[in-house]
C-alpha cells in the first residue's frame, strides 16, 4: 500500500506551504513581538489579543471571514483586484496568507515570552559600549533569545501543517494548489477508504511527535509557548 | 433537604410524564435537504408532539460516525450507496429503506445577469472559477461531472474546477462570489419551484443520473416510536409538498 501519488503531492505542497508561512512569520512576526515586550504604550493589550485571537476562535470563523474579506465584494479581495492580482481563494499564496494570521500567536508569543526574559539591562549595557540599535538586536537579543525564536519556528511550521479547518474553507480542493495532507485526509475518510487515510493520518501522528520531543529536548528550558 | 427532595421528585415526574407522550428522534441528514428538513420537523413536531433533532452532514462523514456508534435512529443521505452500505453492513433495521425525494442539479450564480441563457455560459468562458462538490464524496459533485461530460466541456472547464467538500461549502463558494458559477442542489436556491437569488438553470434530468435520496432507519432507532413515525410522515403527502417546494422530485 503506503502513500499515493496524490498523497505525495499533498505531503510536499504542505511542506512548502508550511516552510514558507514561517519564514514569513518570522520575519513580520519578531517586530511585532518585540514591540509588544518592550512598548509601554496602552495598545499593547489590545494588539497582543488581536495577534492572540486565533488561539481562540474556531477556524470555520477565521475561514469564513477570510472567505468573505478576500471575496470580489470583500476588502482584501478589492485591493487585489485592483493590483491585479485577481482573488485569493483558491490559491496557493490564500492559504499562505491565510496561515501567515493563523499561525501568528504560536510565532509571536514565544519570541515575545523569551524578549521579555532578558530584561533592559544586556541591551544597556550593550549601548554603553556603543552598539546601535540594528547591532544590538542582531548581537545580543537573536543569540540571548535564540530558544523562543527556535520554539517559535517549530510551532508555526508545525501549527501550519495541522491547519485543516481554514483551509478546507478558503481552499477548493485543487491538487498542487490547496489540496494539503489535512484535507486529503479527511477525504479519504469522507471517501471511506480508511486503510489509505490511515497511512497519512498515522504520519501526521509520527510527525507531531518528532516536532514536540525535538522541541523539548532542543530546548528544555522553554516549554510553554 | 426535605424542599429539595420535593424538588428533585417533581422534576423527575415531569420529565417522565413528558416521554411517555413524545419520543425524541435524532437524525442524520443530507447537507443538501438542510432547508426541507427544518420546514418538515416543525410541522412534523406540530402534529405528532415528537421532537426531531436533526445534524446535518456528508454522508460519508454519517457512515463513519454511524459504524463507530452514533446515536442516530435514522439517516437521510444524500445518494443510494450509503444507507444500502449501512443495511449490507446489518446497521440498518431491514426492510426501512426507501427513496424520500429525488435531487435536481442546478447552475448557479450569485449575479442575478450571469446565467440567462442555460448551457452557454459555461461554453462563453468569461468566469474564473467554477464550483461543484468533490464528486468522489458527494452525488451532486458526481452529477456535475456527468453533465460537463454530456455537455462536452469537461476538458475545457477542468482548470477552472474548485471542489466544495460538500453541497453546502460549495453553495458558500459561489453565494460569496468566489466562484462566479457552482453545480448546487436546487434545494439550496429554490423556494415554490422559483430561484430565489441569482440566476439559474435547472440542468435538464436527462443530463445526469437521477439524484436518488435514500432514507433508512438505524439499529438504534428500530424501538423508537418517532422514529417509525418520521419514517411514515416522510412518506406521506403533507411532507411531500413540503418537499416538492424545494425543486426535489419523486
Amino acid at each position: 500500500m503506503g502513500f499515493s501519488d496524490a498523497d505525495l503531492q499533498a505531503i510536499g505542497l504542505t511542506l512548502r506551504l508550511a516552510s514558507l508561512t514561517t519564514v514569513l512569520l518570522l520575519l513580520i512576526g519578531t517586530p511585532i513581538a518585540w514591540w509588544l515586550a518592550r512598548t509601554p504604550s496602552h495598545w499593547k493589550g489590545p494588539v497582543g489579543a488581536v495577534v492572540a485571537l486565533p488561539l481562540v476562535l474556531p477556524p470555520t470563523v477565521l475561514g469564513f471571514y477570510l472567505l468573505v474579506a478576500m471575496g470580489p465584494n470583500g476588502p482584501l479581495g478589492q485591493v487585489t483586484q485592483a493590483l491585479g492580482i485577481g482573488l485569493l481563494p483558491f490559491t496557493f499564496w490564500g492559504l499562505v496568507i491565510a496561515s501567515v494570521f493563523y499561525s501568528m500567536p504560536f510565532v509571536v508569543q514565544p519570541i515575545q515570552n523569551a524578549i521579555e526574559a532578558l530584561g533592559d539591562r544586556p541591551l544597556e549595557v550593550a549601548a554603553t559600549l556603543r552598539a546601535g540599535p540594528w547591532d544590538r538586536f542582531f548581537t545580543v537579543v537573536v543569540p540571548l533569545a535564540r530558544p523562543g525564536f527556535l520554539t517559535a519556528a517549530i510551532l508555526g511550521f508545525a501549527h501550519t501543517v495541522g491547519e485543516f479547518g481554514v483551509v478546507l474553507m478558503i481552499g477548493g480542493n485543487i491538487p498542487g494548489e490547496t489540496r494539503l495532507v489535512s484535507v486529503q485526509i479527511y477525504d479519504h475518510v469522507e471517501a471511506m477508504d480508511y486503510a489509505q487515510a490511515h497511512w497519512l493520518a498515522g504520519s501526521m501522528v509520527l510527525f507531531a511527535f518528532l516536532v514536540l520531543l525535538a522541541l523539548y529536548t532542543l530546548n528544555p528550558t522553554q516549554r510553554r509557548f | 433537604m426535605h424542599s429539595l427532595t420535593k424538588t428533585i421528585s417533581a422534576f423527575a415526574l415531569l420529565i417522565m410524564t413528558a416521554t411517555t407522550h413524545a419520543e425524541t428522534v435524532q437524525i442524520a441528514v443530507a447537507a443538501n435537504f438542510t432547508a426541507p428538513m427544518k420546514e418538515l420537523a416543525v410541522a412534523f413536531e406540530a402534529e405528532t408532539g415528537h421532537r426531531v433533532e436533526a445534524a446535518f452532514g456528508s454522508s460519508g462523514k454519517f457512515y463513519a460516525q454511524i459504524k463507530n456508534g452514533a446515536p442516530f435512529a435514522m439517516l437521510l443521505a444524500a445518494d443510494a450507496a450509503t444507507p444500502a452500505k449501512l443495511d449490507e453492513e446489518g446497521l440498518a433495521a431491514p426492510g426501512t429503506r426507501f427513496t424520500y425525494a429525488i435531487g435536481s442539479l442546478v447552475l448557479w450564480s450569485a449575479d442575478p445577469k450571469r446565467v440567462t441563457d442555460g448551457a452557454k455560459v459555461l461554453s462563453r468562458n468569461d468566469f474564473r472559477k467554477l464550483a461543484i462538490a468533490n464528486p468522489t464524496l458527494a452525488p451532486y459533485g458526481a452529477a456535475a461531472v456527468e453533465v460537463m461530460q454530456a455537455l462536452g466541456l469537461e476538458q475545457m472547464l477542468e482548470p477552472k474546477l474548485v471542489k466544495g467538500d460538500n453541497i453546502a461549502q460549495t453553495y458558500q463558494f459561489v453565494s460569496t462570489g468566489n466562484a462566479e458559477l457552482g453545480f448546487v442542489a436546487l434545494s439550496q436556491v429554490a423556494k415554490n419551484g422559483q430561484i430565489r437569488e441569482g440566476s439559474g438553470w435547472i440542468v435538464p434530468a436527462e443530463l445526469y443520473t437521477p439524484i436518488r435520496q435514500d432514507a433508512v432507519t438505524l439499529k438504534s432507532g428500530a424501538d423508537n416510536p418517532a422514529a417509525q413515525a418520521f419514517a411514515d410522515y416522510l412518506k406521506g403527502e403533507k411532507a411531500h409538498t413540503i418537499i416538492e417546494a424545494y425543486g426535489y422530485r419523486f
